[in-house]
This record gives C-alpha cells, sequence and structure tokens, in this order.
C-alpha cells in the first residue's frame, strides 16, 4: 500500500512538473502547445542516452551522472521550442497549435526508426537511479525538491515584470506591442522556457522508470491528460496547475482501480479506453461548466492609486 | 519512368483523400473560426459506419456508404449542439482544445464499441488492371472518381445553393452576413454537414485504400492541416488542391528518403509554407 502510494505519489508529482511547464506556455503567454509529449520524449531520451553505460545498439555510453542527463534533456527539448517558435511565434495560436502536433509526429518517427539513436522499438533499459544507493521513496524526495524548485522559480517569474509582461501578450498583443515591448522575443522566451520544464520532467520520468520505449509517449498520455490537468487545476495559477496534476491523476488511478476489480474480465482491455473517455468528457464538463478552473488565476493585485502613500503627489 | 508515373497515380489518390479531408477542415474553420482538431476523428467514425453497414449489416457497400455519411453528420451535429455551440461566444482557442478533447473522445468510443483491431471492407487482394504499364487497383479507381464527384458537388452546393451562397458570405465576413438576415445558426449546422460528409467519405476512402483502425483518422490529421493550410486556411476550393499537392508530395518522397518518413514531408511542407507563405498558396485567412 505505501509502495503504491509512493508510486502515485512520484507519478502525480511528474505530471505536475508537465503541467507546470504548459501553464507558462498557456496559462502565462496563451502558447497552444499540442505536442507536449515530443518535448517530454526529448528530455527523456536525452537524459537517457547521456546516462546509460554503453551499448553496442545505439549511441551513448557518456554514462554521466543524473545532472547531467537532466541539464542535456532541458537544453535539447529549449533547443527544439526555439527551432519551432522561430517559425511559428508570429502567427496566430491555429498555427502553432498544428505545427506542434507536427513536431511530435516527428519526434515519434524519429523514436521509432533511428535505431542508432533510440534503440527503436526496443527502447533504452538501466536508466540509473539518480542516487548511487536509490529507492523509490529516496527518488520521491528528490522530485518534491524539484518540484519545488520549478514552482518556485514559475511563481516568482509570473508576479516579475517578465511575467506580467505575458499576461499583457495574452490579453491584448497589440496594446502590449504599442507599450514598446518585443512580443515575438517575449512569447518565444516563453515557449522555450516551458518546453525546458517539460524536457527535465522527461528526464525525471526516465530516471523513474528506468525504461523507455516510443510506447511511453503516446499523445493520449504525454499530451492530452497534461491539458486537462491545467485546465482543470486552473490556467495561470501555478498551485492550480499542481493541484490539478494530482487531482485528474488521482481521478485516472482511481478509475484504474475501479475497472480492474468492477468490469468484466473480457472488457479490461477496453476499459483503458472507457477510462479515457471519461477523461475527455470531464474536459467537456470543466470547459463548460468552470472554464477557470479549480483554483482560478490570481494576478497580483495592483497598487490601489486611492490608498494614501507618500509617493503619490497631491494635486 | 513507369515507376515514376506509378508514384504520381498513388499521389492522387491519397491526395484525393487528404483533399477531402481539408476541404471539410476548411470549411468549419470559415464558418467557425478554429482549427477542428477533432476532423481525423471523425472521419474515423465515418469510416466504421460504413464497416457496420456494409460488412457487419451486409447492405450493399455504397448504400452503407452514404447512411454511413449521413450518420457521421448527425454525430457532428450532436458534436455541436451539446459542446461547441455553447462555447462560441468564447475565443476559438477554447474550441481548439474542446476539438482535442472531442476527438479523444471519438477515439475512445470507437475502441469501445469495435475494439482496437484492424479491420478491412475487402479480404484477399484485389487484382490490378493494368493501364499503359501502371497497376491501377480498381478500388483506387473508385477513390479518385469518388472524390471528383463529391468535390463538384461540393462546388454546385456552395455557388448555387442559397445555404451555399450564406456560408460563402459567413465565411467572408460574419456580421455583414448577420446583418443581411442570414440565420448563422443555420449556417453553422449546414457546414457540420457538409464537413462531416466530407470527413466520412475520406474515412471510408482511406479505409478502402488501407485499412481501418482506431487511430488511422489521427494520423492522417497532420497532413490535413498542412494541406488546409497549403491552400490558404479557410478556403474550400485551396484545400482541394493543398490535398492533391501534398499527396502527390508524400508519394513522390520516397523516391528520395525512407517510406517511413512520409509523415515528415506533410510537416516539412507545412513549415516551408509557414515561412514563405503563411496566407496559403492562393491566399486565405
Amino acid at each position: 500500500m505505501i509502495n503504491y502510494l509512493i508510486f502515485f505519489l512520484t507519478l502525480a508529482s511528474i505530471y505536475a512538473v508537465l503541467s507546470l511547464g504548459l501553464n507558462i506556455q498557456w496559462g502565462y503567454a496563451g502558447i497552444l502547445n499540442i505536442g507536449i509529449g515530443a518535448f517530454f520524449a526529448v528530455g527523456a531520451y536525452a537524459s537517457a542516452i547521456v546516462t546509460t553505460p554503453d551499448s553496442t545498439n545505439y549511441i551513448g555510453g557518456f554514462g554521466a551522472p543524473f545532472i547531467v542527463g537532466a541539464i542535456v534533456a532541458m537544453a535539447l527539448a529549449g533547443l527544439l521550442a526555439f527551432l519551432v517558435g522561430l517559425v511559428t511565434v508570429t502567427l496566430r495560436s491555429d498555427y502553432l497549435a498544428i505545427a506542434t502536433i507536427g513536431i511530435s509526429e516527428i519526434v515519434r518517427l524519429v523514436l521509432k526508426n533511428e535505431a542508432w539513436l533510440t534503440n527503436g522499438v526496443r527502447g533504452i533499459a538501466g536508466i540509473p537511479d539518480p542516487w548511487l544507493a536509490g529507492s523509490p521513496l529516496t527518488f520521491l524526495i528528490l522530485l518534491v525538491l524539484v518540484l519545488a524548485l520549478v514552482f518556485w522559480i514559475s511563481d516568482r517569474a509570473y508576479r516579475a515584470p517578465w511575467g506580467r509582461v505575458l499576461r499583457a501578450i495574452r490579453e491584448d498583443e497589440p496594446a502590449t506591442m504599442a507599450a514598446g515591448k518585443n512580443v515575438l522575443s517575449f512569447r518565444l522566451q516563453a515557449f522555450v522556457l516551458g518546453s525546458m520544464v517539460m524536457g527535465l520532467a522527461g528526464a525525471l520520468y526516465a530516471h523513474f522508470v528506468g525504461f523507455i520505449s516510443p510506447e511511453a509517449f503516446q499523445p493520449e498520455f504525454a499530451t492530452f491528460i497534461v491539458w486537462v490537468m491545467l485546465i482543470a487545476g486552473g490556467s495561470g495559477n501555478t498551485r492550480g496547475a499542481i493541484l490539478g496534476a494530482f487531482a485528474i491523476w488521482g481521478i485516472w488511478s482511481g478509475t484504474e482501480i475501479l475497472t480492474s476489480n468492477v468490469l468484466p474480465p473480457d472488457w479490461i482491455t477496453r476499459a483503458s479506453a472507457l477510462r479515457l473517455l471519461l477523461i475527455g468528457v470531464l474536459l467537456q464538463i470543466i470547459l463548460l461548466a468552470r472554464p477557470e478552473g479549480l483554483l482560478p488565476e490570481q494576478p497580483p493585485r495592483p497598487i490601489d492609486p486611492d490608498k494614501p502613500s507618500r509617493w503619490r503627489i497631491r494635486g | 519512368m513507369t515507376d515514376f508515373l506509378q508514384l504520381i497515380f498513388y499521389g492522387i489518390v491519397s491526395g484525393s483523400i487528404l483533399a477531402l479531408g481539408a476541404v471539410g477542415v476548411s470549411l468549419t474553420f470559415g464558418i467557425l473560426r478554429f482549427a477542428n482538431f477533432a476532423h481525423g476523428d471523425l472521419m474515423t467514425i465515418g469510416a466504421y459506419f460504413a464497416f457496420t453497414l456494409g460488412i457487419t449489416l451486409g447492405l450493399p457497400f455504397w448504400l452503407g456508404f452514404v447512411v454511413a455519411c449521413g450518420a457521421t453528420a448527425l454525430t457532428a451535429v450532436v458534436t455541436d449542439k451539446l459542446v461547441f455551440r455553447k462555447l462560441r461566444r468564447r475565443p476559438p482557442v477554447i474550441l481548439l482544445i474542446s476539438s482535442f478533447g472531442i476527438a479523444l473522445i471519438f477515439r475512445s468510443l470507437i475502441q469501445l464499441v469495435w475494439g482496437s483491431n484492424q479491420l478491412v471492407y475487402r479480404q484477399g487482394i484485389q487484382r490490378p488492371v493494368a493501364f499503359a504499364g501502371l497497376n491501377l487497383r480498381p478500388d483506387q479507381i473508385t477513390i479518385v472518381l469518388g472524390a471528383v464527384v463529391l468535390v463538384l458537388g461540393l462546388h454546385l452546393f456552395l455557388q448555387y445553393t442559397k445555404t451555399g451562397k450564406a456560408m460563402r458570405a459567413m465565411a467572408d465576413n460574419v456580421d455583414l452576413a448577420k446583418v443581411t438576415g442570414i440565420d448563422t445558426e443555420r449556417v453553422v449546422t449546414w457546414t457540420w454537414i457538409l464537413g462531416a460528409i466530407m470527413a466520412c467519405a475520406a474515412g471510408v476512402f482511406l479505409g478502402l485504400d488501407t485499412q481501418i483502425n482506431p487511430v488511422m483518422g489521427w494520423r492522417v490529421l497532420l497532413p490535413i492541416f498542412s494541406a488546409t493550410i497549403l491552400g490558404g486556411i479557410g478556403s474550400p476550393y485551396g484545400a482541394i488542391a493543398g490535398g492533391l499537392v501534398l499527396g502527390l508530395a508524400s508519394e513522390l518522397s520516397t523516391l528520395f528518403i525512407s517510406p517511413e518518413y512520409k509523415a515528415a514531408v506533410a510537416f516539412a511542407i507545412l513549415v516551408a509554407m509557414l515561412i514563405v507563405r503563411p496566407t496559403g498558396l492562393f491566399g486565405g485567412r
């Protein structure tokens, strides 16, 4: 039971990191990324290749420590986002959404077909634990520390002038441009930063499960569920992003227990489709009934102009 | 040379399928102003409906096809009434996210009802017809002819019926269309019906060309979107040209690169278009 709890919390925390990454893109800057799985997969594979021992089947043998893997994962995911962003930030959000679908398709094809790089469909095994003598519990502790760090940085960024510019772009792009802000540069920054966080989540995932293959990065679990998490939790709200990840992952895991006990055996194979259906319907209900999510966005309150202040010039 | 012509033929076949899909995306985009991510899965639904009617129930295939298109149109209209209609006052991106969810709902329902195995409309291999040294499968000829008939039908509908004219007016300018007394909700319903019929045909043709599985529509969504953008998003005529160009380009690409990367060609064309001419070859929105 305690093992299951640790397992649950670990996966939920990884999803929370993903959800925070998407929050920087969608919640702050209104950037539509439908290819989360691509950045997640690039991060996972980058870290796996860098940290695993030598293999005759695919490139690698660097045997680097986890921290190097995580940095490479973030760098590559960020680079990918930078390249896609260069082409698409100037365009309307629909185009970016379509381009990110393209990126996830390309990444999927490369993972499957370029065996020299990724070992193809057989995947990469033996990805080491970050600690020398690690246990699931020590991994969870590391993960919670990383999650806290990502949370702190993105919450700080939200309140900073940087986050304010992003919110302004999201609400009124021409006005922000008129205020002299380089809109394109800010959007690109948000897209790259969010994707780097997703790459980091990928690295964490790879080191947690120890084995990755292209199958692990299906759009349903790597992209769709993250969107539901962020929208359910409250896009734009860092606490909401984390709450949404835990809540939706709770529902997902809860329904797994339910379907494996309640449904007749010949329905088990279809249970996964039934649970995805439930999550899909849940998204529609949230969008219709509570679009702001469980914890709505709370932008920092502007300073009250009527409040007497010693800085105020009295007329 | 014969190999080259053979690839051209395959390109026209897959181009016809993509064109039918892209027309639907373009129609819904023109009227509702959002990229419908559920369009690929609507195609899949059409393909499965036709399978149940034509193969399981044993109706004549063409009758099953027509009824399946009706059922697909009904699915699209009901989805619109239940979800999209209520989100229409929100920013279009919310509709896009919602359609992404609808896509998954469709796919899950298909897996629940039909399972996830591959299905085929026809057992065994069809004997190809030799024509000028080319191998043409009868099904593939059917696909091309079917696409031509449907596109012609759509053209006549858009040009000569009152509803078609209203649709074009609304795609040009919603406010102006409202001022002239066009019932916009009715036009929206018709847009879904037409888009879904095209989607169903694209799905059935894709099933005829290859086989039927729950992710068939999702897998072609990227080339369909690329074709739509290539033709100018929101322009149904451009979408037809875009579909053909994309089908030809991805078949001909197999001369140079591994066929595994056919989908990457769609993406490369998309990126090139976005850089050079994001409004599409023929100017869209």
